[in-house]
């Protein structure tokens, strides 16, 4: 197993290279110069001698291959270089809205994995009952409602029409109550919006792989031996169900990352997602670059994690390894 | 039974099958009323999307404006419907564009196998494990936002999906006797996966093609909610819904209308697609 992590993470190694070299050249195609959004004001303003040194400073007169080289020897001693807008470090900004992201991203993926698990499990016990029918066109509503519409209405009801929670950023600037119980508030609407998105896919996933295994001549064979309806559902068909269910592991990270820049936005929360978006209109080059090696390695992550939940659900797999 | 008959009974039964899919059917209909709506009628009723009425800004629905007016005066059921235009556009040509790539890819993997469909399906694979979405909206600051680049660009990031399923299936008719003969009669690859091969895979293709609109339609709507879309003058639903933020609270049909369009539409090709995946694979055909 250890061997297993071990060659999935040096595979991840030339992956995030790659991306990281295609992205850093793409970016320099990009219309729009860096000294410019440095300088903060109109070139004709500055002296060219001012353009020059600042070129020069930013290490931007040398050739694109010899700046990749030095951004990538910063890298991985942890210095991302500037923000060219606001010139703090860029691991000083990821450090700050990083943990905002996977917080949110965290509880979200706790309750869909919790929910759409158990829910999909009601509905295969009872195919095309009452139940199964309302959680699958709830699944069809999950499935094609947008993030931000949804995300939208619910802040239009809780927040404007019923006043109940709050709708913006992570926590009150004036608060009498308890700070916790605030900061949880706070968390109820933007985890609810991106949790919506994912409790449908396991869901559905947990569903059609409990009902696939439930047809199988085993469950029968258990059910003649005179075992219970919950050892069978629980200990023979809900553990080798879990194995296909595990694969969504891997898909569940790029989907709530993608959910997070929507997310963020309506809420504004200060993490990652606003932060991209942020970075996208001002051009902060160092910024993007830094954002795409981080949701590249957490992708990256989600995969490994995908690969070896499903070793370790099912003993017949075995990684060459 | 003579083929072309044998052939005209599997698709009777698969149509049959089809209707007799409520929600598949549903789905249809509501989709028929949405492109009608979108396309021909606007033309008809001569309705100016773009006219301004600031002495009618903001008002609720009713019998004059129907879905009421936006922060301009401008009536909202003519800019939800020339909206649709777009989102519904983006979302066909994204899937043509996706369907085009994926299928060369697929096909081409699964006709030659070893090396070329190694290192073709480990391209997919690196391709899927980007954060794409972040990757859209770089590719969308770099080229300047417009309908045609947003067409490109989700196109161009969404047909994996269709190569994997395209892949499956010409793997599994190229050992079939009907290939081994095109190949004997001297037909060039091309010729047999183009054909040949391809004829037999329309009906897996078609589904996915289904469900890649909606999640065109849905990427698009999400891209111009950031601004990263369609840009103004223009309109699709994702934008109309990112510019009633501010004013939905004032005016909330202006952020409900577009919404339950955008919600309604990708719902209709969703059980179309579940529709069609029934139909064609009586195996998983599930009671409804």
């Amino acid at each position: 197993m250890h061997r297993v992590i071990f060659r999935r993470l040096l595979i991840s190694v030339p992956l995030l290279l790659l991306v990281s070299i295609l992205s850093f050249y793409i970016l320099r195609l990009a219309p729009g110069d860096p000294v410019r959004v440095y300088l903060a004001m109109p070139f004709d303003q500055a002296s060219p001698e001012l353009i020059a040194r600042t070129r020069a400073a930013l290490g931007l007169d040398r050739p694109l291959y010899a700046q990749y080289l030095r951004w990538l020897g910063g890298a991985v001693t942890g210095n991302l270089g500037n923000s060219l807008m606001t010139r703090r470090p860029v691991s000083t900004i990821i450090g700050e809205t990083l943990p905002n992201t996977l917080r949110l991203m965290g509880f979200a993926l706790a309750i869909a994995v919790t929910l759409g698990v158990s829910l999909g499990m009601l509905s295969a016990v009872r195919p095309d009952s009452k139940l199964d029918l309302a959680l699958s066109i709830t699944t069809y509503v999950g499935n094609s409602i947008p993030a931000f519409w949804s995300g939208l209405m619910l802040v239009f009801i809780f927040g404007v029409w019923l006043n109940w929670l709050p709708t913006v950023g992570m926590a009150s600037l004036q608060h009498a109550g308890n700070p916790l119980l605030d900061r949880a508030a706070h968390l109820v609407l933007p985890v609810a919006t991106l949790a919506f998105q994912d409790i449908v896919v396991w869901l559905r996933y947990q569903r059609n792989s409990l009902l696939e295994v439930l047809g199988e001549d085993y469950i029968r064979t258990a059910r003649a031996k005179g075992l219970s309806n919950v050892t069978v559902l629980l200990r023979h068909a809900w553990k080798n169900s879990l194995i296909s269910v595990i694969t969504l592991l891997g898909y569940t990270l790029p989907r709530l990352l993608t959910g997070a820049y929507i997310v963020e936005t309506i809420f504004s929360w200060p993490g990652m997602g606003r932060l991209s978006v942020d970075a996208i209109y001002q051009r902060d080059y160092p910024i993007i670059m830094a954002l795409l090696l981080v949701s590249s390695t957490l992708v990256v992550l989600g995969n490994l994690l995908a690969d070896v939940g499903y070793a370790l659900a099912d003993p017949r797999v075995r990684y060459e390894a | 039974m003579k083929p072309e008959r044998a052939l005209a009974s599997n698709i009777r039964r698969a149509l049959n099958r089809f209707v007799r899919h409520r929600r598949a059917l549903f789905g249809v209909v509501m989709l028929l009323v949405l492109v009608i709506a979108t396309f021909p009628i606007p033309v008809f009723l001569d309705v100016d999307p773009n006219a301004i009425d600031l002495a009618g800004r903001l008002t609720p629905p009713g019998a004059r404006h129907l879905f009421g007016t936006d922060n301009l005066g401008r009536d909202y059921l003519a800019r939800c419907l020339y909206g649709g235009r777009i989102s519904l556009g983006v979302g066909f040509v994204a899937m043509t564009i996706a369907v085009m790539v994926g299928t060369s890819v697929g096909a081409t993997a699964g006709y030659f196998g070893a090396a070329i469909d190694s290192f073709l399906m480990r391209s997919v694979d690196l391709f899927i494990s980007l954060p794409l979405f972040f990757m859209i909206l770089i590719a969308q600051m770099i080229l300047r936002p417009s309908i045609v680049n947003v067409m490109m660009i989700i196109g161009l990031t969404t047909w994996m999906g269709v190569a994997r399923i395209v892949r499956g299936e010409v793997l599994a008719q190229r050992s079939r006797d009907y290939v081994t003969a095109a190949r004997a009669l001297g037909n060039s690859p091309s010729r047999i996966i183009l054909r040949h091969v391809l004829p037999n895979v329309v009906g897996p293709l078609t589904v996915v093609a289904t469900l890649n609109v909606a999640s065109a339609i849905l990427v698009e709507s999400a891209l111009s909610f950031l601004g990263l879309g369609v840009q103004p003058p223009e309109a699709s639903w994702g934008s109309m819904v990112s510019g009633a933020q501010t004013r939905m609270f004032l005016a909330p049909w202006v952020a409900i209308f577009p919404g339950v369009m955008l919600s309604l539409t990708v719902v209709s090709f969703n059980f179309i697609g579940d529709g069609l995946r029934d139909a064609l694979d009586p195996r998983t055909e599930r009671r409804t």
